[in-house]
């Protein structure tokens, strides 16, 4: 049964970053960028802890953990770069 | 026996609703015609998704090692506090670029809505005289003369 959930969820979650990755590439603007680059970083997130599952190890914790800290900085200093032409003011 | 079973069920479930969630969140930006509307499911959808796989993960490694393993709570609080931050100033962003959007996206302010405004106007208080203006210095001027 955990093994079926395994493969369905990560089906599910390889086609959400497929989905990213065209809306990457096609966005018109760079916000749809970078909202792209954003929810992509999630489902990263998503895709190592199902790896996690999937080979029953505790060592893709710590990935995750320096994913989710450094997407939320550079989505921030993207977002202010664009909105003030500056980062650190 | 039966609780393992339970715990693998529960696991499983909120395995698959977390990638349909996280599916549907996606699905979403790659959907909806303008920016602010492609906005709302990565925010709501993608973040309920990953919540949903991270607690399988917590369930699981907690059932499996028989201890328990508290570390993904940490990842998923960090994410349900930082993804409407990150809304917020996406929002802000297209805002201030000034991009294009649908017509039905545009609405009017929650607190002026036409049916709420009042059917007369307040009043406009006076305004001040001023003192530079020839008919307040003529007063004036006989004042001090008058005294």
């Amino acid at each position: 049964m955990l093994a079926t959930a395994l493969w369905i969820s990560l089906t599910l979650i390889v086609l959400a970053l497929a989905m990213n990755v065209y809306r990457l590439a096609k966005g018109p603007d760079i916000p749809d960028r970078l909202l792209a680059l954003d929810t992509m970083y999630v489902n990263a997130i998503a895709l190592i802890v199902i790896a996690g599952l999937w080979f029953n190890t505790k060592t893709y914790f710590e990935a995750a953990m320096l994913i989710a800290l450094l997407g939320f900085i550079s989505t921030m200093a993207i977002c202010r770069y664009l909105l003030r032409g500056d980062i650190i003011e | 026996m039966t609780l393992a079973l339970i715990i693998e069920a529960l696991v499983s479930l909120l395995l698959i609703c977390g990638g349909m969630f996280a599916f549907t969140g996606s699905l979403g930006m790659l959907q909806f015609k303008d920016f602010f509307m492609r906005l709302h499911g990565p925010t709501k959808g993608t973040t309920l998704g990953i919540g949903c796989v991270l607690i399988a993960s917590m369930i699981y490694f907690t059932a499996t090692q028989r201890e328990p393993h508290m570390q993904e709570l940490l990842i998923t609080l960090f994410l349900f506090l930082t993804a409407p931050v990150t809304g917020h100033m996406l929002a802000k962003t297209g805002l201030h670029m000034h991009l294009r959007f649908t017509t039905s996206t545009r609405g009017s302010l929650p607190e002026l809505l036409d049916e709420d405004v009042g059917q007369s106007r307040v009043a406009k208080p006076a305004r001040p005289k001023r003192p530079g203006s020839s008919k307040n210095r003529r007063r004036q001027l006989l004042k001090t003369r008058g005294r």
